[in-house]
């Protein structure tokens, strides 16, 4: 049966964890997803979950035990944020190369210097070339939601990619909200029993995992890795419908807020979405045709779908929650203005770099990148196309 | 051998045609030295071949009986490892024509 429980973002995920009972967790306790790992192996000395528990000494270390776990065939995931992610660099790319799909929960949080715990998208964007699947979440809610299905989505055999699901930092990681959980079974039958391809374990069958490859043969491996992203769009979608045919709650790769009579548009991805909002019904009030566009996957990077939404637009503002120095925008930015590059009519379209470090955005920020579409609308007249939000000038 | 294209290959780098060393004969990367077995001086005392990352030392019986130049890559750890005073593998220079070598 579902329940409602006042649940944090930590939380939602350690629950939903706790229904679908992974053969393995690895993980690494770090600010702001502490609570993910602590809840869980809370669930373990309870006897709650029958699946191992393994606390290595880094997350490095953390993300290497996934692996092997995973290449032995177990259904495993990890959780962790900032430095805790980038100290997983190398393995994440070996996870996704050896096509494991294992799933992480990454409470997002800025990358050091200077040393920052709150919230912003600079860890999960750094590993945007890795290979994962990143699923974005806008509260607690979605955050449960999007956990459960990024199993579905890694394990399906068309796939076999590691998902990652973001969720803010403190913004959605340590608030509470009331979150539908679903019923154990449901959550369980819905995940369904995985089977691995070459688990290590079947010793009825000899093979390698992961040997060398030179010159002659890297770039098709990169070539068969890549294609098992390439079909992950058909699952998502079909995965998000089941999800919402099951528990009522449905989803796809982008959330339109009145977007589809509006001239212009901002688009916003995570817990800054929800505040963004209000930002467009005040506007709207206002006389403004203003609507959101919040991206739920980042990769495999629904470039179609978001300039089919977008493309009529005059104007549109691209914020990010993370920066690439010296690149021409930031990520969410220069993926959209590509997408958008073969219309004909399209819209004038400028970035802003917002909340790094949990630096707030409110209301009267989305105001305010309101009036510049505006004036660009009218004008045609871009001055900058990189600005920043709620920055000390 | 006709390579595979990237569609053919088995999800995940996995290699289903495990122990294909033995067509695979890594002793081609070998460039410029390689170690040399000379008996006399041998005690037998395995180091070489529980050194060798390779498994390129031969061994019959409970004898060492040389060098595998198939599998040996020239990394120099067997003579190095090897205690006898005067040493019972050494590594000397070693020209490989390029012609034998894409034999
Ligand atoms: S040189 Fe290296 S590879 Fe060759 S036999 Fe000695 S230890 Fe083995
Ligand atoms: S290490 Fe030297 S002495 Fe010992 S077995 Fe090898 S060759 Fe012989």
């Amino acid at each position: 049966m579902k329940t409602l429980k006042p649940l944090n973002g930590n939380q939602s995920i350690a629950e939903a964890a706790r229904q679908i009972d992974p053969d393995v967790i690895a993980a690494y306790p770090i600010t702001p997803s502490t609570a993910v790992v602590e809840t869980i192996a809370q669930f373990k000395a309870d006897g709650l979950i029958t699946g191992e528990f393994v606390c290595p000494e880094s997350e490095h270390s953390a993300m290497s035990v996934c692996i092997g776990a995973a290449a032995a065939g177990g259904r495993v995931m990890t959780a962790t944020s900032s430095q805790g992610l980038a100290l997983m660099w190398e393995m994440l790319y070996i996870a996704a190369g050896l096509r494991l799909p294992i799933v992480a929960a990454i409470a997002n949080r800025a990358l050091s210097a200077p040393i920052n715990i709150h919230g912003d998208h600079s860890d999960t964007m750094g590993a945007r070339d890795s290979g994962w699947i990143q699923i974005y979440s806008e509260n607690c809610q979605e955050a449960y939601d999007n956990f459960i299905q990024a199993f579905r989505i890694a394990e399906h055999p068309d796939v076999r990619t590691p998902v990652l699901v973001g969720f803010d930092g403190f913004i959605i990681s340590h608030s509470t909200e009331i979150v539908e959980v679903e019923d154990d079974e449901e959550v369980r039958q819905f995940v369904g029993e995985y089977l691995p391809l070459y688990p290590l374990l079947d010793t009825s069958r000899r093979f390698t995992v992961g040997p060398i490859d030179f010159t002659d043969y890297y770039f098709e491996h990169k070539r068969n890795q890549i294609e098992g992203i390439e079909n992950s769009p058909r699952i998502i979608e079909q995965v998000g419908q089941e999800f919402g045919q099951r528990f009522g709650r449905y989803y796809g790769f982008i959330d339109a807020y009145r977007l589809e009579d509006a001239e212009l548009a901002i688009v916003v991805m995570g817990s800054a979405a929800g505040t963004c909002k209000d930002a467009i019904d005040e506007l709207r009030e206002e006389g403004l045709k203003i609507g959101l566009l919040k991206p739920r996957v980042f990769r495999p990077f629904p470039h179609e779908i978001i300039a089919k939404a977008l493309k009529d637009k005059l104007a549109v503002a691209v914020l990010d929650r993370s920066s690439s120095p010296g690149a021409f925008g930031a990520p969410l930015f220069n993926e959209i203005r590509s997408a958008l590059y073969d219309y004909e009519k399209r819209p004038k379209i400028i970035n802003y770099i917002y909340g790094l470090g949990g630096r707030d955005i409110k209301i009267e920020h989305f105001k305010e990148a309101a009036q510049n579409l505006v004036k660009i609308a009218t004008t045609g007249r871009i001055d900058s196309y990189v600005g920043y939000l709620n920055l000390r000038e | 051998m006709k390579k595979e294209t990237w569609r053919e290959l088995t999800i995940g780098t996995i290699n289903l045609n495990a122990g294909n060393s033995v067509v695979n004969l890594t002793g081609t990367w070998r460039s410029g030295r390689k170690p040399e077995f000379r008996p006399e001086h041998c005690i037998h005392c395995f180091f070489c071949w529980l050194y060798c990352p390779h498994f390129a030392i031969k061994v019959e019986g409970e004898k060492i009986a040389g060098i595998n130049y198939d599998y040996c890559t020239g990394c120099g750890l067997c003579a190095e490892e090897c205690p006898t005073k005067e040493k019972a593998i050494v590594m000397v220079p070693e020209e490989i024509k390029l012609a034998e070598r894409r034999k």
